[in-house]
């Protein structure tokens, strides 16, 4: 099983880069969350209600949908506030990715640690670009809006080419598919990590590799 | 084809399909109301929930949808379509998006229905959910008002794209392929609206990058009761639903209590489709028929201004939908949905709250702060043990302490806690009042020195807020417009007439002159 690699780019201003990372990971993660599960003995199983809600942008005209769940939003925006941290420090031209990467994990036998396999692995490739005045902003605003309506779309083309999808766990097996810790949803396992490249774009002087979602502590 | 799928998977599937267009239209429809929508997740399976999404139904939306359908399903052929548009407060409308829920022949016999279809329908929503905030009749539809206003009309058969101009783009929300053949979910938009847009419709773009969601809950429901020519059945419904606004302060003021804010979101919630009074006992969502139009008219969702931005939703779902399901095992209330939404304004609402309670109620509170703080200034220098209430008639009297010399009985230091079940904000802005009037001095005499408040009177009695407004809110009325001094100066005025004329005639030499070094 080939793991899926889909990459995405967006040139934005610094003070746009959590809002547009937010937006495209939570239009993922929307996609690859489901309601909790609640096994029943006979082995099957039902499944929680996922709700939505509409965000709005500050610094983009811009309104996405999200999962209904503090808990996700904050783990998301941890892992954004780092990265725009990473990529502001890193000089006033910096290019840096953030991967959203989702992964099954595999059992293996005792001493070998659990294997994480990615099934699905979405690259957010960020160019900052830095404005003179006002009206280039207000151009930025509108501009990064439509770009990112151009990446929802890309998305919502992806997730229903219906390729493949880890088989519904039972319910031994249901924390080697799903993030169970969760309280109100259930999303695929998944971590985020980022890289940084510095303004010459030549080398990666700084890579840094955060693993913000590791359920595994080695 | 029909005889592969056995008779069940058949039922389940045509419900499958039936309530996925039903969904399909109240997400769209919902999309264009002008309002951010929030629902609420649900760990605990419901059995209310269609695809394990949480998806309001407005029932005027589903009766619509089901009209539209009359008892078909989208089939090949035979499309489900809801079409936007928008219309001028000059009555001019036009296109702006057709949504197609279509059926195919392509079919996939060997899939599941029970469990894969039903996943990837509800895959396909949460497309749709993602896609809705996309096109560009989001920003329009978010921005209607006085303007313009958003129409949705459902219709079954061909999909008629002719209305959305020339070049209009689609985008393809997703497909499901099913043993009968292979639904697909699309939009065709109008593009060359951005351009109307920019020029007719946006508003002015902020400068300085002042954030202008801050303000989105307050112009949106101001401005998204429409157009008072098309409010018909609602109209007094806008008329009153002001005075409601303030029925509803009021109601939580007396029913506030320190409960969190989301407790008050959710009486604020609950009571104000009693207090709009619209039509649907369930939900205040007028649905305003075009007037003039044939059958297939163009419907307008109309949200009552409020805050917030969510819709409120009847505690009993009351709706056909509800009554076909079989799937799930229970059933909770929908509104489970309504607590999160209203948490981005539930700081605003405490904040009226506050400031209704403040002025409206516990005037006999104020009664009571009134005495206590002439009495502390009347006695600033005596020992307090002098002043005794029983002499004085006034309410709430059984709280005032008998032994007024301890300071721990002193309401300005600790405010009666009984007074909370009716006012018990004002109990606590009384408290800070107090605090702060007392100038921290907690433990000496209460000797109101240093704290001079605004418009005080003076160093003889001096008062504090409460005790100025009191007596200042209803000033006695001018001299000079009182009816008989007025016809006292009056007759006064005529009498000297004569007498101002005669000088006046004496001088006429000078008036002119000044007139001419005017000219």
């Amino acid at each position: 099983m080939n793991c899926r690699a889909e990459v995405l780019e967006v040139s934005v201003e610094g003070r746009q880069i959590e809002e547009a990372m937010l937006a495209v990971l939570h239009t993922i993660l929307l996609h690859r969350s489901t309601g909790k599960f609640h096994y029943k003995k006979e082995g099957t199983y039902s499944i929680g209600t996922v709700g939505t809600q509409d965000v709005d942008c500050d610094f983009i005209d811009f309104t996405y949908a999200r999962v209904s769940s503090e808990e996700l939003d904050r783990a998301l925006r941890k892992a954004v506030g780092e990265f725009k941290d990473a990529l502001r420090y890193s000089g006033s031209d910096g290019i840096g990715q953030i991967s959203l990467e989702f992964y099954q994990k595999k059992k293996s036998r005792w001493p070998f640690s659990d294997e994480c396999i990615p099934w699905e692995v979405w690259t957010i490739k960020v160019n900052v670009v830095n404005l003179a005045n006002e009206q280039e902003r207000q151009i930025c605003r509108e501009k990064v809006g439509e770009k990112l309506c151009e990446k929802i779309i890309n998305i919502v083309e992806v997730m229903n080419r219906h390729e493949y999808l880890p088989k519904m766990p039972t319910q031994s097996e249901v924390d080697n598919v799903f993030d169970t810790g969760l309280k109100d949803v259930q999303p695929y396992l998944y971590k985020i990590s980022y890289q940084i490249t510095d303004s010459l774009g030549s080398s990666v002087t700084t890579t840094m590799r955060r693993l913000i979602k590791d359920t595994l502590a080695l | 084809m029909d005889t592969d799928l056995n008779s069940q998977d058949r039922k389940d599937l045509d419900k499958f399909i039936k309530f996925f267009a039903l969904k399909t239209v109240q997400v769209i429809v919902q999309a264009r109301l002008g309002e951010k929508i929030c629902t609420r997740s649900s760990s605990s399976p419901t059995g209310s929930d269609w695809f394990n999404l949480a998806i309001k139904d407005i029932p005027e939306v589903t009766h619509e949808a089901k009209k539209a359908l009359a008892g078909q399903l989208p089939a090949v052929g035979r499309s489900m379509c809801v079409e936007i548009s928008l219309k001028t407060s000059e009555g001019d409308s036009m296109e702006l998006e057709i949504w197609c829920l279509e059926m195919n022949e392509k079919c996939d016999k060997e899939i599941k229905v029970s469990y894969t279809v039903y996943n990837r329908l509800s895959l396909l929503l949460k497309s749709l959910l993602a896609i809705t905030r996309v096109t560009p009749a989001y920003r329009l539809s978010r921005k209607q008002g006085h303007e313009y206003v958003i129409l949705y009309r459902i219709y079954f058969g061909e999909v008629q794209l002719s209305g959305l101009g020339e070049g209009f783009q689609t985008v393809r929300v997703g497909t499901v392929g099913t043993p009968l053949g292979t639904i697909t979910l699309s939009c065709a938009y109008r593009i060359n609206l951005a351009f109307i847009s920019t020029r007719q419709f946006e508003r002015t773009p902020p400068i300085m990058g002042i954030i202008i969601d801050h303000f989105v809950d307050r112009p949106y429901p101001s401005s998204s009761p429409m157009h008072p020519c098309n409010y018909r059945t609602s109209g007094e419904d806008n008329g009153a639903a002001y005075p409601s606004v303030e029925d509803s302060q009021e109601v939580c003021t007396t029913s506030f209590s320190t409960s969190p804010p989301s407790q008050l979101s959710s009486s604020r919630l609950s009571y104000q489709p009693a207090a709009l009074g619209v039509g649907s006992a369930d939900m205040g969502y007028p649905v305003i028929f075009a007037g003039g139009l044939n059958a297939a008219h163009p419907h307008q969702l109309i949200v009552p201004g409020k805050e917030g931005g969510v819709p409120p939703v009847p505690s009993q779902p009351a709706h056909g939908t509800q009554a076909d399901h079989e799937r799930m095992v229970m059933c909770t209330p929908l509104d489970g949905a309504l607590y999160s939404a209203a948490t981005p304004s539930s700081s605003e609402d405490t904040e009226t709250v506050s400031n209704s309670s403040e002025g409206k109620s516990g005037s006999p509170h104020d009664l009571l702060e009134t005495i206590f703080v002439r009495k502390v200034g009347a006695f600033v220098n005596k020992p307090i043990n002098q002043v005794t209430m029983a002499s004085l008639d006034i309410p709430f009297a059984m709280f005032a302490p008998k032994n007024v010399e301890l300071e721990d009985n002193d309401p300005m230091v600790n405010p009666p806690d009984s007074p909370d079940v009716e006012s018990p904000l004002q109990g606590s802005l009384h408290s800070e009042g107090s605090s702060g009037s007392s100038t921290g001095n907690t433990h000496d005499d209460f000797v109101m020195v240093d704290f001079k408040p605004a418009f005080s009177k003076d160093d003889i009695l001096p008062m504090d807020l409460g005790t100025f407004y009191r007596e200042f809110q209803n000033p006695p009325q001018l001299s000079s417009l009182s009816i008989d001094i007025g016809a006292q100066s009056m007759a006064e005025d005529l009498d000297s007439l004569p007498e101002k004329l005669a000088v006046h005639e004496k001088n006429v030499k000078e008036f002119d002159a000044f007139v001419e070094t005017l000219q």
